[in-house]
């Protein structure tokens, strides 16, 4: 596993971009264009990406960036692969489909499941920030349960739906699970993911300052604090083989060192969340550590 | 070099057509009346008889998506589909155009659900007339592999797609005998792309970027233009079709002896008081029933539409005005408004001098059948409400059984 202090110190996100004080999403971008060295495409849908791009004529990521139609993100990316193979470049560059949660989960996920079916040869890079974001925070199917949203008013009823379980169902090569916040987590994922081929989905958790209503400065704060609780893991499945990474990996021994909870009790989102409903949120928590300790340790 | 003569359906002429466009990369789905085009090429990719990538997508809008991406790093592509496949990749269809992309994609033009038809009519590809692309219709298998050819030439030039548009079933799957010509014919009139966008991590880009209403300056100070700018440039590309499809078709008839006429195309026109319009294979059967309202000593002739988009419209008053009427026969409608073509050529004759008297036909919705005798009918009511001094009427719905 590298070091954070080992991590390389790129240059292909620029210093300053249009995203939200406090955004996760540079974080963890900073870390998958060092570890694809740039050489990469990336296939962009509507979404808080777009804006952290800039808006013509200028750019705030200096590898080549292809922006998609919403539900498109995965068959544009096919397409990128597609055309890359046909015209002789296919080793030149990794393509990179990279969409949010609503992007991926809800109209994105025909053409991910369509692509992950057939194994096309490219990294889809989920950034899951738990909402609609870039739209002023409505409820995407991977929002938690009661978190308030401009759609869920009193807080939201269901539980996410499991993404990665998802793409883990269609037999692809590499499933990551990481959060923006862990820079060497992301990087270690990427990196692997980039020296196999086939479709590779790397699911990442990404603070929202914003959205989930918490001081900018938190970001990271609050990022490893969902990891302590149990509500975001840090995973990966390579060909099938399921392993704990990282931080989630130290928690097995330790135990969870924080509680839905307390979790809960530092963003706004969460204002007004019942006690019911947070025991309840800790049984799911509960419920899914210990089956990803399980599977971990078999 | 040889020129091989092979009976077969319209939808092998478009599949052998982008054969020998040597297209590098399909990605399809399969809907009636389409789906042979790409259960040929399929084969073809299969048994290494064309090397290309085929992309056996989930959707009709990851169909276009996939050409979209393909063709943004530099391949040629293709796709085809009918009705509610257009429909539903109708996103894509603005997105291919607004990124100017040259992209081919050929339509067996089906009417659309609800209530499900599989059968002809244009009112699928009618429908997205104002996206930006140019629409070319064939008449018949010979016309559809040609033009599907000229397709790319044109799309290249002018970084402007083009769908070919022929009619579902009476095309489709209709065998005729269809000339192929050589590939080295077709390669010669068809050199390999030339991409006009980069993808290279040594030169990144990004590619259709938010872009605001006005000009901006880039990092250097240079002002770039603002969407309405990037949309007036795409207007005037798809005007230069104008010039490029007529050119195109010339091009092809030096190279194989058939030319169709570029943007329009006309049968007993010179005398022609009574035109009688239409676009794809029911042209055809205007020429007949011109034929046959001839032999009644009425002086009718016929004038097909080839390309709606761009729409000819110095073409048209060039060849309309001085007329007495002008029959317009659409396969699709505008409800609540009239035909597609018929609302067109109104306005583009309208103040004109010598603007004819312009009347509407609605005909072969969902496949109902147009016999000769009913375009002769419709024609012989068309001529006496003129003679009886109407300028102006409802469309005529023809064999409709209220």
């Amino acid at each position: 596993m590298t070091k954070i202090i080992d991590l390389p110190d790129t240059h292909y996100v620029l210093p300053g971009n249009r995203a939200c004080a406090g955004c996760g999403i540079g974080i963890g971008l900073r870390q998958i264009t060092a570890a694809l060295e740039g050489q990469m495409v990336m296939a962009v849908p509507a979404s808080c990406l777009t804006v952290f791009g800039g808006m013509y004529p200028v750019s705030s990521v200096k590898v080549p960036w292809v922006n998609v139609a919403f539900p498109s993100t995965a068959a544009a990316a096919s397409g990128l692969a597609a055309g890359l193979r046909a015209i002789g470049k296919a080793d030149a560059m990794t393509v990179l489909a990279m969409a949010g949660d609503g992007g991926t989960g809800d109209i994105g996920i025909q053409a991910l499941s369509g692509a992950a079916e057939r194994n096309d040869d490219f990294i889809y890079l989920c950034y899951d920030n738990e909402a609609y974001m870039n739209t002023g925070t409505q409820r995407s199917g991977l929002t938690p349960s009661g978190a308030r949203t401009t759609t869920t008013w009193s807080g939201k009823r269901e539980n996410p739906k499991d993404l990665p379980a998802i793409m883990e169902a269609h037999n692809i090569p590499y499933v990551g699970s990481t959060s923006a916040v862990f820079p060497e987590d992301v990087y270690d994922k990427v990196a692997k993911a980039r020296a196999i081929h086939g479709l590779r989905y790397i699911h990442m958790n990404t603070p929202c300052p914003s959205g989930w209503s918490f001081d900018p400065k938190d970001t990271v704060k609050l990022g490893k604090m969902a990891v302590d609780a149990g509500v975001v893991v840090l995973y990966e499945v390579v060909d099938g083989e399921f392993r704990l990474t990282g931080r989630s990996k130290a928690l097995v021994k330790v135990g969870l060192r924080a509680t839905v909870a307390e979790y809960v009790a530092t963003q706004g989102r969460f204002k007004g969340m019942t006690a019911e409903t947070t025991a309840a949120v800790q049984d799911w928590v509960d419920t899914r550590w210990a089956r990803y300790v399980a599977r971990d340790a078999s | 070099m040889s020129v091989t003569t092979t009976v077969m359906a319209g939808n092998e002429a478009a599949a052998t057509a982008a054969k020998l466009a040597r297209v590098q990369v399909i990605a399809a789905y399969p809907i009636t009346p389409q789906t042979s085009v790409v259960e040929q090429l399929s084969a073809w990719v299969e048994s290494g008889e064309l090397p290309a990538e085929f992309v056996t997508v989930e959707s009709e809008h990851s169909a276009l998506t996939v050409c979209i991406t393909a063709s943004t790093v530099g391949a040629r592509v293709f796709t085809a589909t009918s009705a509610n496949g257009l429909a539903y990749m109708t996103e894509q269809v603005w997105w291919a155009a607004g990124a100017r992309l040259p992209i081919v994609m050929c339509i067996a033009n089906r009417a659309m659900a609800a209530p499900w038809n599989v059968l002809n009519d244009q009112q699928d590809s009618m429908s997205v007339r104002d996206a930006g692309w140019i629409q070319l219709y064939c008449r018949d298998n010979q016309e559809i592999l040609d033009t599907t050819i000229q397709a790319y030439r044109i799309a290249e030039q002018l970084n402007v797609p083009v769908m070919v548009c022929y009619d579902g079933f009476l095309l489709s799957h209709t065998m005729m005998p269809v000339e192929i010509p050589a590939a080295e014919t077709v390669d010669a009139f068809l050199p390999a792309r030339v991409p006009l966008t980069i993808v290279d991590p040594a030169d990144p880009r990004n590619i259709g970027p938010v872009t605001l209403a006005d000009p901006r300056v880039d990092a250097q100070g240079v002002s770039c233009h603002g969407y309405m700018e990037i949309r007036a440039l795409h207007h005037q590309a798809v005007l230069d079709a104008l010039k490029v499809i007529p050119a195109v078709d010339a091009e092809w008839s030096e190279a194989t002896g058939r030319a169709w006429g570029g943007l329009t195309w006309e049968h007993l026109l010179d005398d022609a008081e009574v035109v009688l319009v239409a676009a794809g294979s029911l042209g055809v059967q205007l020429t007949v029933a011109a034929e046959q309202l001839r032999e009644r000593g009425l002086n009718v002739g016929v004038l097909g539409i080839r390309a709606y988009r761009p729409f000819p419209a110095d073409a048209l008053r060039g060849k309309l005005a001085g007329r007495r009427l002008v029959l317009v026969f659409d396969k699709a409608l505008s409800y609540g408004n009239e035909g597609p073509i018929c609302g067109d050529i109104k306005a583009t004759m309208s103040g004109r001098p010598g603007a004819p008297t312009v009347f509407g036909a609605v005909c072969g919705l969902g496949g109902r059948d147009v016999s000769v005798e009913h375009l002769v009918d419709a024609a012989l009511r068309a001529i006496a409400d003129r003679e009886d001094g109407v300028t102006d009427r409802p469309a005529d719905w023809l064999n409709l059984h209220l």
